[in-house]
């Protein structure tokens, strides 16, 4: 038999039917429904007189708009009520399973998946959000659709696909003190750029990578899309399997010994054939920190804003001075240094509890700048609950940090929690797009470490100076 | 869905690479729940002042551009978020057909269930496409997906490749589900033998 990765071998698994094209009627095992994307697929079934052809394998939540404070009014914003209101309806009429609001289970759906042990080795994952790549850590082929495919994976509990190519990024060696799945994350974007995996599932390996722990694993998934790539996926091991076990939806018992035994088939096979190979030294990665209003605009917090100057072709150098004038950069300047308005701590990317604790432990005993508004914003109820019972609450409080409940926040401008034109911002999240934040707002993505330095010395700073 | 079969329109050159999906589509917009009615907002920071009134320099802002039915853009263009709502402000607007030197995988996958053509076509070529599109109303192109070529006003065919299940989808108006649907008994006996370990979500 040929030598298939990991991504083949989830692949073929889940094959109900071929297409004379290579189009294939792909099984999916979990599907994630939030309240933003789903809406409209909804209707259509409704239009068409569809039911949810399988309830048992969806769960659906509400965290894009939820707000960070106090919800037991419910959602003061009337579209935003609306889309949560819309998305209750909808899981009472179809009869989909859905973690209300108020649930202590409530969070960011990229968070509550693993962590209520839904999303599990060798499954295929999809939810109409692009960051569903953060399932590839468990060791699943997990896709980000739109609301055509909610709908139509609502419908069958298929899609209609062709498999993507296959590309390895392997990060060998050891991570430097002070660097983070995040920094690795985004050296990686910074490589390869925002179209490095474009039509590419990305498998993630190496011994910087086996080294992480599954929150780590995660992020680095997470921002698998920031890279084009439509998955990133790392094999399940050992510590995959110990951080499954005893989760509310993994299986137990000698269910959950069948899922190990089979789980550890899935590991790419010797010799098989990747169509892209970038291979990363983890000693070389210092903590990163983006520049730009694209994630691949990154550098090294011991580095400069470029220069538009030195670029030779014309639609990129009037690309980089759009991204310098929007972030209101000069070319030359040095990234250690500059000023924060707020800073983020947060996301379906960093807010697992071991973020919070790694963001704690800079805080400690210190407090927010002046004229910073710093925010924690665990990404679950549950997280929440577990940092309290750490006292990281208390450490965020003390140090003047704001500590919120679980959703999406400030993540996206879809909720009370945006940055106004003009403030810059040290964010743990993903994008750094223009406006993505608030209009107006400046991105710069980086680690939870790193994202406390900054609002404890109320600038970007190489938090190995701090340590 | 609508059909699309030939077109023959105004092209609105966006001379940008890496148009992402909050430019297309700022998040602030995503609460609607409906699918139609975001064309006023398609690429509303670079189409509006803050004060709601029009940037005239934007391209869709010109007059001989508020027709255009395609847009020729930069590379990597829709890249970012999944969101359909992308492609619904485009159809909203008026455009139903998009060539640039590259698509994000998701926002291309999300065009053809939209009645959306996406055309990648070398950098090259998407220059001089955007050199037509300079010209305005007096230079429109003709997109024939049967035939699969691109008519420049000169009357020269560019041919542009396009997978051949969506291409019959596209031209046919096709519902995907509605296909997939033939498949249901293949897909009820792939659930007869999904493995006893795998967990049902039961009692939320």
């Amino acid at each position: 038999m040929t030598a298939r990765t990991l991504f083949d071998k989830i692949w073929d698994a889940h094959v109900v039917d071929r297409m004379g094209d290579g189009t294939c009627v792909l099984y999916i095992d979990r599907h994630l429904v939030h309240e933003v994307t789903s809406p409209q697929a909804f209707e259509g079934l409704r239009l068409a007189g569809r039911r949810v052809r399988r309830t048992d394998a969806t769960i659906a939540v509400a965290d894009h708009n939820v707000p960070t404070e106090d919800r037991s009014h419910g959602i003061a914003e009337p579209e935003s009520r609306l889309q949560v209101d819309t998305l209750v309806r909808n899981v009472a009429d179809f009869g989909v399973p859905y973690i209300p609001v108020t649930d202590a289970r409530q969070g960011i759906v990229h968070i509550i998946g693993p962590e209520q042990g839904l999303s599990l080795p060798g499954m295929t994952i999809v939810c109409g959000d692009s960051h569903t790549s953060t399932h590839g850590a468990m060791g699943a082929l997990a896709f980000g659709i739109g609301t055509s495919e909610v709908e139509h994976v609502l419908a069958t509990q298929t899609l209609l696909q062709k498999p993507a190519k296959n590309m390895l990024v392997r990060v060998d060696g050891a991570l430097p003190p002070g660097c983070t799945a995040k920094d690795i994350i985004l050296a990686i974007i910074g490589k390869i750029g925002t179209a490095g995996g474009t039509g590419h599932v990305i498998e993630y390996a190496g011994n910087a990578i086996t080294a992480l722990d599954m929150a780590g694993r995660m992020t680095v998934c997470n921002m698998s899309i920031e890279a084009g790539a439509r998955a990133g996926l790392i094999a399940p091991d050992e510590t995959t399997f110990s951080y499954i076990a005893g989760r509310p939806y993994a299986p137990k018992g000698e269910a959950f010994d069948q899922a190990v035994a089979y789980w550890r088939t899935l590991p790419t096979d010797e010799g098989a054939h990747y169509d892209k190979i970038v291979v990363l030294d983890a000693g070389d990665i210092v903590p990163q920190v983006t520049w730009g209003t694209s994630p691949e605009a990154v550098a090294p917090i011991t580095g400069t804003v470029p220069d538009p100057a030195a670029e030779p072709d014309d639609t990129r150098r009037a690309q980089l001075q759009r991204m310098l004038d929007y972030m209101g950069l000069a070319a030359g300047q040095k990234l250690a240094g500059l000023a924060v308005d707020v800073v983020f701590i947060g996301s379906c990317t960093n807010a697992r509890i071991e973020d919070l604790r790694a963001a704690a432990a800079i805080a400690a005993g210190k407090h927010v700048a002046q004229n910073v508004r710093a925010l924690v914003v665990p990404g679950s109820g549950l997280v929440k609950a577990q940092a309290e019972h750490e006292g990281l609450d208390k450490i965020f409080l003390d140090a003047g940090f704001e500590w919120r409940e679980a959703g999406c926040s400030m993540c996206l401008g879809m909720n009370p929690d945006k940055l106004t034109a003009g403030q810059r911002c040290a964010s743990t999240s993903n994008r750094n797009f223009e406006g993505r934040q608030g209009p107006g707002g400046r991105t710069h993505l980086l680690s939870p470490a790193m994202a406390a330095a900054a609002a404890v010395t109320g600038a970007l700073i190489d938090v190995r100076e701090l340590a | 869905m609508e059909k699309f079969t030939v077109l023959t329109a105004t092209a609105a050159p966006l001379n940008m690479a890496n148009v992402d999906t909050d430019k297309i589509i700022p998040a602030k917009f995503l609460k609607t729940i409906k699918r139609t009615g975001l064309g006023k907002d398609l690429f509303s920071a670079l189409r509006y002042n803050e004060d709601g009134s029009e940037k005239p320099d934007f391209v869709l802002n010109q007059p001989k551009y508020r027709g255009a039915k395609i847009l020729i853009a930069g590379e990597n263009f829709g890249c970012g978020s999944s969101r359909e709502h992308a492609p619904w402000a485009l159809l909203d607007f008026g455009i139903t057909c998009v060539i640039a030197p590259s698509f994000a995988d998701i926002f291309h996958g999300n065009c053809f269930k939209n009645g959306i053509l996406p055309i990648a076509l070398p950098p090259e070529i998407c220059a001089e496409l955007m050199a037509d599109a300079a010209l305005g109303p007096n230079a429109r192109l003709t997109i024939d997906l049967e035939n699969q070529v691109v008519v420049r006003p000169d009357g020269s065919k560019i041919p542009f490749e396009v997978d051949a299940f969506r291409k019959h989808c596209l031209l046919n108006g096709l519902d995907d589900i509605g296909l997939t649907l033939a498949h249901a008994p293949a897909i009820t006996a792939y659930e007869a033998r999904q493995p006893a370990w795998q967990p049902a979500i039961t009692g939320v």
